[in-house]
């Protein structure tokens, strides 16, 4: 079982390259009077968030994607999303993909927690049925106990990363993209998270995990892929990476 | 659910209208939560919906119908009878069209914060805004029907097909122009500075508070054509031919061939902008997550 799930592939990205265009302006005027004065000068200023990339991630694995700031991380982790769409190249995805990109994402604060639940839930593309039978679990591991029914502008930070985490990790997708939320909580909660996210691993879910914390990916994950300036500059072992990045 | 087995499959390509079909589900959450949260902190509450509609009839009947003599009286004898029930017939469907295209689109860039981190079909946004335009429709229908029904009201079956056409008009109207201006608000938002002053026009484009026969008598047969093949104007007419018709003498003329010819064109012209809305939605969503 284990052998032949490490040979299917997960994630499969190939040749991808994103550029942006950072607008200095959208007005007419402004426009006008670039074209009034011969065009002199770009209107507008790309970069590449991503050039030429390609990663393949087979099922089980658990990757962590490294860089500094700026580097294109999240860009990716968008790409296998699905939010974005790259301007040449391709991915392939198996299964269903979720993210616990930026948890609370979906919340809306007037709403109780109950009904965040349900459409958080659906929103990361659980089904009712799903919610109702996991309902009681989710509420049980954001130890939120009986403000549940309250409005969730009401909650510390703390309770809202709590149950946006519970519902994220619920959602039983077979990829998993986690950018930068292991940082949430506090201390006990966050070593719950973790030792979700390893069981979660551990039950041979694709993990692909942006973090700046290099100690904690050295614990969830075996392989590193390193990003600098949109360019994959290493691929492999993790604490090769770890140390590569260090350095 | 998905098998591990599965196929590899492009992530972030939609299929469109048919997803929101999918995710019924969620579509049914989005509009629960715009119901819970419009009103949230107010009085009134849902109350509003009937209130600002109630204003808006009573300024207009007070102005047009009383003032500048549209309702007929026994000093006003060309004015159209029971006047308040022709404005209220049409001022419920154009409330209902302001409601779901300005709203819809809004929704993409108010839903921005969610747009740019998880993947779901964007079309939910702008469906999920009609559709809560049509939930606060439905009780203004009621206070129409009751209206009528004082004033004598018995519909043919005829009638009744009319105003559920009537309805589907503007509401695949509502969803094109949405999905249109919603995508396109994205990039540039003076789109929906553009959608408001469409609504404004949108108004007094269609015979909701004056008669189509004034429209007829002043711009002839040709432009007379133009003005119909807008088809807010042809369900408004068909809302008269169902609520308010039925309560007069039927001695007011229908515009001709409104049924057999102008409703299915309406019909068609809204579908095809809903098409149009669609294939530009489509075209354009692929770059939300960086323009937002």
């Amino acid at each position: 079982m284990l052998k032949s799930s490490e040979t299917t592939t997960a994630i499969e990205v190939k040749n991808i390259s994103k550029q942006f265009v950072l607008r200095h302006t959208r007005s007419i005027k402004e426009a006008i009077v670039w074209l009034l004065k011969g065009r002199k000068g770009d209107l507008s200023e790309k970069f590449h968030a991503l050039r030429d990339v390609s990663v393949e991630i087979g099922q089980g694995e658990a990757v962590a994607l490294l860089g500094l700031n700026g580097s294109g991380k999240s860009t990716l982790l968008k790409h296998i999303s699905g939010v974005m769409l790259p301007d040449s190249g391709t991915i392939r995805t198996r299964g269903r993909v979720a993210g616990l990109i930026e948890v609370g994402a979906g919340f809306h604060h007037d709403l109780s927690g109950r009904d965040n639940v349900f459409l958080n839930g659906a929103i990361l593309g659980m089904s009712e049925e799903d919610i109702r039978e996991k309902f009681d679990s989710i509420v049980e591991f954001a130890e939120i106990g009986k403000f549940i029914d309250t409005e969730v502008r009401f909650y510390s930070s703390g309770m809202y990363l709590r149950l946006a985490f519970s519902v994220a990790v619920h959602t039983d997708p077979e990829v998993f993209l986690v950018d930068e939320i292991l940082a949430v909580g506090d201390e006990p909660f966050q070593k719950k998270c973790i030792s979700k996210i390893q069981d979660l691993a551990a039950e041979g879910k694709t993990l692909v995990v942006v973090s700046h914390d290099l100690d904690l990916v050295s614990r969830i994950c075996q392989r590193g892929i390193l990003l600098e300036g949109g360019n994959v500059t290493f691929d492999g072992p993790i604490e090769e990476a770890v140390a590569t990045l260090r350095r | 659910m998905t098998s591990p087995d599965a196929e590899l499959v492009r992530p972030g390509l939609g299929r469109g209208l048919n997803d929101v079909v999918r995710s019924r589900f969620l579509l049914k959450l989005l509009v629960r939560k715009e119901l819970k949260v419009r009103y949230r902190g107010s009085v009134l509450g849902l109350l509003w919906s009937y209130v600002k509609p109630g204003m808006q009839f009573i300024v207009f009947y007070v102005a047009l119908g009383v003032f500048l003599g549209l309702e007929s009286s026994p000093r006003n004898p060309d004015g159209l009878p029971n006047y308040a029930i022709y404005l209220f017939s049409g001022i419920v469907l154009i409330n209902f069209f302001s409601e779901a295209l300005g709203n819809a689109s809004r929704s993409i860039v108010n839903n921005g914060g969610l747009i740019k981190k998880i993947y779901l079909p964007r079309e939910l946004f702008p469906v999920a805004s009609v559709w809560v335009s049509a939930v606060h429709f439905f009780p203004q229908l009621v206070i129409l029907v009751v209206a009528c029904m004082f004033a004598g009201w018995h519909p043919s079956l005829i009638q009744l097909v009319a105003a559920a056409a009537g309805f589907v008009v503007v509401g695949l109207l509502a969803t094109g122009l949405g999905l249109l201006f919603g995508a396109a608000n994205v990039y540039f938002r003076d789109s929906e500075n553009f959608v408001d002053m469409l609504l404004m026009v949108a108004t007094w484009a269609s015979p909701v508070m004056y008669a189509w026969t004034m429209v007829a008598k002043e711009i002839g047969e040709f432009w007379y054509n133009v003005y119909q093949l807008n088809p807010i104007t042809v369900a408004v007419e068909a809302f008269h031919f169902a609520f308010w018709v039925p309560t007069t003498d039927g001695n007011f003329p229908l515009p001709p061939h409104l049924l057999s010819w102008w409703l299915p064109v309406a019909l068609l012209i809204s579908a095809a902008v809903l098409g149009l809305g669609q294939l530009t939605f489509r075209r354009l969503e692929g770059r939300f997550a960086q323009e937002l």
